[in-house]
């Protein structure tokens, strides 16, 4: 209750304080009033009862404000005095508030986004109930590498698991990255299509209700059940502009009919290490992989996704599991058989892959924040050292040094709370652009700014502006001010002190920068040289269209042959086209498939073991259209094609790896798994299938012949090779008016495509460190600045008693470099630590390059002497006479 | 000189609060009161009451209301609260032990 009526208090002493004020008045008026009745009651003449009244009561002007001073608002009341009087003054400088409020705005701004982004893509947990107990399972092989320490797995070990798993967890499959051509109905054009298999109990498992309609059921995942399929709610509004009516109606994928059984909720996404985020529509696992493929133990197509029960940990599913792998590997010691599990939460799963460079990039803006907010507290130590006058005086009449103090503080939470405000509309728009640059980031759908980015928001300004206050009231001492009255201005020590302050916030502030610089200077280098990777062939004028040819419409390979041909000999008529051809996977676009292979002509190979090489099929043309060099050897031939595709071509690398120090020509190639056989009748130059990867070997197959559906049409023309996607498209849809074509663009722009990341990164440590030196430079330069005004008297007395010029420009030089020096020298050593972080950040660079190393200390030695040498040469040209009268 | 209102600090507090245990007063009331009451000997500042009343009421012990006073004008009138009635035992009770004591030692000399 007494705090209830104290609150009430407090609230009407605050808010309704000219009322309160006005019945303060009444009430003691009423007392006088009474008083003077009184008196004259008593007799007295009503001028002396009036003065006697006012003797026995007081003064009431003083007494007034006692009374006020007891409301619990009091404090408030002066907070806001001080605060416009703060304002005020830091109105009269619009320059200064300017520069700092931008200076904390750019550090706080830069904070925020980065902050955004590692809390909502890292740290918020996933948008299914309980999602801490979702887990992912992958296989893993021991033997290997563990350059992939997380395998896809086999539709055969997952049933197992399955069974073993009962009781400790619930377990769905999830093929993630496969795809559909939708057909053109009413209207609406063919397109290609990202899609997830799941096992059944892959939604509820997840715990996900669809929007409309029903999830699977586990009728519908099997091979024999009727096709159905499920929309993702983006796709069903953008195709089917949110028709309710289309659950049970009939889609038309890869020329097959599937019944829409329901559409999930827009804001659903299953977001993994192999994708998910694009997927448009969900089928049924088992229905859709052949019934074979759903028994393998070395075809590995899916990922497992767990919910484990209560009381389980996913070490122990994973070592349950882990046995059931054994076993499989024991009964079935092929050589795509992988020996071991692995596992990891949901969200790692997700976001593994953003950890190292996320927070990476958030130390870089807290170093910027830092240096930005050692900038504030550096022009408040001058502007406070400007004013001591002033501050000598008030605290000589009796201004409470409390008071002052407060008035330090509250001035830097003003330009603080300006600099936020603006910082967070930077945030905002920073976003924005990310959110619509980065949309191949996984989770990148749920960054917005919510209220824990608004809290963070309010920290970052409070704790800026403590740093700043706090460093500025305690750069002096009551004892100084007050020296400033008696001071003349030849009295250094106090101002001497404060400058040496500045410059031990200055060196901090160069090592910062030092240590950006070099994390910037790394990333560049090796986005740089993941830039100028050679792709294996010239990757400029070469556009690349993708296509597939559903089964169901062309059921033999003749009719593939056929349309395939069919289509290059229209695109090579084109005019303008130099020239085209065909490949299952372009260079720099993607892995593609792979196969362990062995050589015939050599002793068999241990049982389980082979040579992985990446198939290609490519038709006969393709060699030449691509510019791929052919070394040893030929090429197919047009009649090399179906039943007497029978030969094969080697890459270079696959030549190093199958033959080395042989003659491969004439040799034969086997497939381990189909036992198919090739003669190798050519080598040809390497590729890369991704530019951040290491070269593989590569093994090209006739693409006139069974195997091939899906491929890549390359166009080569002399110049502006994207015109040709048009008529391109029009030649596909003048055979084929179903089928689509995806995957348009140049070579050029899939590498651009491979590259974002590191040019991302890159990109930004750059700016930061770019606004680092800036802020170090100026802090640089306003210090030496602020120390030549202050000895302005000395030197000139100097330059009057025969000093050299050279000498004073030396001498403060010296001055302002040395703390330079001293914060290059703390920031390389804090470099070698930091670069260890961003190791797996580079690529093909060493964390100690001493190329960046070297150009760092170049850079900043350049910086700082350029911000030294204008107050350095302003104090040697100094005119004595001058100098000496400013007294 | 020693002013009439140098009371021990919070003796004023305690005659304010055992004042308003019978009736609420209003200022002007409540220093007469204590004039009367006290044999004339202690002679408050009048004015002095009122950043007293007001620091009671900030911290609950008294509430305010504005009524119509025994000469027809309005004034402001002063109540114990229950939080005021448990504070002025305690004080009571602190002001019983300090006078106590200092009978003792008055006594002893």
């Amino acid at each position: 209750m007494r705090l209830f009526s104290q609150i009430q208090m407090a609230f009407l002493s605050l808010f309704r304080r000219r009322q309160a004020s006005a019945s303060l008045d009444d009430e003691i008026r009423y007392h006088l009033d009474r008083q003077i009745q009184e008196n004259i009651a008593a007799g007295m003449s009503p001028n002396t009862a009036r003065e006697t009244a006012h003797r026995q009561f007081g003064n009431p002007a003083l007494l007034r404000d006692q009374a006020t001073s007891t409301w619990n608002g009091a404090w408030f009341d002066s907070l806001l005095r001080d605060t416009r009087y703060v304002a005020r003054s830091l109105m009269r400088t619009p320059g200064f508030t300017i520069i700092a409020v931008f200076i904390i705005a750019l550090g706080i701004g830069a904070n925020v986004a980065l902050f955004t982004l590692v809390h909502r893509v890292l740290l918020n947990p996933l948008p299914y109930p309980d999602p801490s107990q979702l887990v992912s399972i992958y296989e893993h092989d021991a033997a290997q590498s563990s350059e992939h320490g997380y395998a896809p797995i086999a539709a055969g070990s997952f049933a197992e698991w399955q069974k073993a798993s009962q009781g400790v967890a619930d377990m769905a499959m999830v093929s993630p990255f496969q795809g559909y051509s939708v057909s053109s109905e009413g209207g609406k054009l063919p397109e290609k299509i990202d899609a997830g298999m799941c096992s059944w109990n892959f939604f509820s498992l997840l715990g996900v209700n669809p929007a409309l309609g029903r999830t699977f059921g586990p009728a519908d995942d099997t091979p024999n059940a009727e096709a159905s399929v499920i929309l993702s709610g983006s796709f069903w509004k953008r195709r089917y502009a949110g028709d309710t009516s289309v659950v049970g109606k009939k889609i038309w994928l890869d020329a097959k009919p599937y019944t829409v059984i329901g559409v999930m909720p827009e804001s659903f996404v299953y977001s993994g290490a192999f994708g998910g985020n694009t997927v448009q529509v969900w089928t049924p696992i088992a229905h859709e992989f052949p019934p074979s493929l759903m028994k393998v133990f070395d075809d590995h197509e899916a990922i497992a996704v767990a919910r484990l029960h209560a009381g389980t940990t996913l070490h122990a599913l994973v070592s349950r599991l882990q046995g059931v792998q054994k076993q499989i590997k024991a009964e079935h010691p092929g050589p795509g058989v992988h020996d071991s599990v692995i596992g990891r939460s949901l969200l790692d799963d997700a976001v593994q892959d953003y950890k190292t460079p996320l927070y990476a990039l958030l130390a870089a803006t807290g170093c910027v924040l830092l240096i930005a907010s050692m900038n504030v507290a550096s022009l408040l130590v001058a502007r406070l050292a400007s004013r001591r006058k002033e501050l000598a005086i008030r605290v000589a009449l009796g201004g409470g040094w409390v008071r002052i103090m407060r008035e330090r503080i509250l001035e830097s939470l003003l330009l603080s709370a300006a600099g936020g405000a603006i910082g967070l509309l930077m945030a905002w728009a920073a976003i924005q652009w990310l959110v619509k640059t980065r949309d191949d980031m996984n989770r990148i759908e749920s960054i917005h700014i919510g209220a824990v980015e608004l809290g963070f928001v309010i920290l970052a300004v409070l704790v800026t502006a403590l740093f700043a206050g706090l460093i500025s009231a305690f750069s002096s001492k009551l004892k100084d001010v007050l020296s400033g009255l008696q001071d003349s201005s030849r009295a250094m020590s106090g101002s001497r002190a404060r400058a040496g302050l500045r410059r031990t916030l200055l060196v901090l502030e160069v090592s910062l920068t030092v240590v950006l610089l070099v994390g910037a200077g790394l990333l560049l280098k090796s986005f740089q040289r993941l830039r100028s990777t050679d792709l294996g062939v010239p990757a400029d004028n070469v556009l690349t269209l993708h296509f597939g040819l559903p089964e169901a419409r062309y059921k033999t390979g003749v009719e593939r042959i056929a349309f395939f041909e069919n289509v290059l000999s229209q695109v090579r008529a084109l005019p303008g086209v130099q020239s085209a051809g065909l490949v299952s996977a372009a260079p720099g676009q993607g892995y593609g498939g792979d196969h362990l292979v062995s050589v015939v002509e050599h002793p068999p190979l241990p049982k389980g073991t082979g040579i992985d090489l990446q198939t290609r099929g490519a038709d006969p043309g393709y060699f030449a259209a691509i510019h791929l060099p052919l070394i040893r050897g030929r090429i197919f031939t047009a009649d090399e094609r179906l039943d007497r595709a029978n030969v094969v071509v080697l890459s270079k690398k696959a030549v190093e790896m199958c033959f080395p120090g042989e003659d491969p020509i004439g040799k034969h190639i086997k497939i381990s798994v189909n036992g198919k056989v090739g003669e190798v009748i050519g080598v040809v130059g390497d590729t890369r299938w991704n530019i951040n990867e290491p070269i593989m070997g590569q093994i090209y197959w006739p693409l006139l012949a069974d195997d091939w559906i899906n491929v890549a049409l390359i166009v080569r023309a002399p110049a502006n090779v994207s015109a040709f996607a048009m008529p391109i498209q029009k030649i596909i849809g003048g055979i084929d008016p179903d089928l689509p074509v995806s995957g348009i663009g140049t070579l050029r722009e899939s590498i651009a495509k491979s590259t974002v990341d590191s040019q991302f990164d890159s990109l930004l440590v750059l700016a930061f460190a770019v606004i680092a030196l800036v802020l170090a430079a100026a802090g640089l330069y306003g210090v030496l600045t602020y120390l030549v005004t202050q000895r302005t008297s000395e030197l000139g007395l100097r330059i009057a008693l025969g000093a050299r010029r050279e000498q004073l420009l030396r001498t403060v030089l010296l001055d302002g470099i040395r703390p330079a020096l001293l914060g290059l020298f703390l920031g390389l050593i804090g470099s070698a630590a930091a670069v260890r972080l961003i190791r797996s950040m580079l690529y093909q660079t060493e964390p100690f390059d001493p190329f960046v190393f070297a150009s760092v200390t170049a850079v900043l030695l350049a910086v700082a002497t350029l911000a030294c040498i204008i107050p350095a040469w302003r104090a040697s040209r100094l005119d004595p006479m001058q100098a000496l009268r400013t007294e | 000189m020693g002013k009439p209102s140098d009371l021990v600090q919070g003796t004023l507090d305690l005659l304010i609060l055992k004042t308003l245990l019978l009736e609420p007063l209003h200022g002007w009331a409540i220093a007469k009161r204590i004039q009367q009451l006290s044999g004339e000997v202690l002679q408050v500042q009048q004015g002095s009451l009122y950043p007293a009343l007001h620091r009671l009421e900030q911290q609950g012990w008294i509430k305010a209301k504005w009524a119509e006073s025994e000469t027809g004008r309005q004034a402001k009138f002063y109540a114990l609260t229950a939080a005021g009635r448990s504070q002025l035992e305690k004080e009571t009770a602190n002001w019983n032990r300090l006078s106590a004591a200092i009978d003792l030692v008055v006594g002893e000399a």
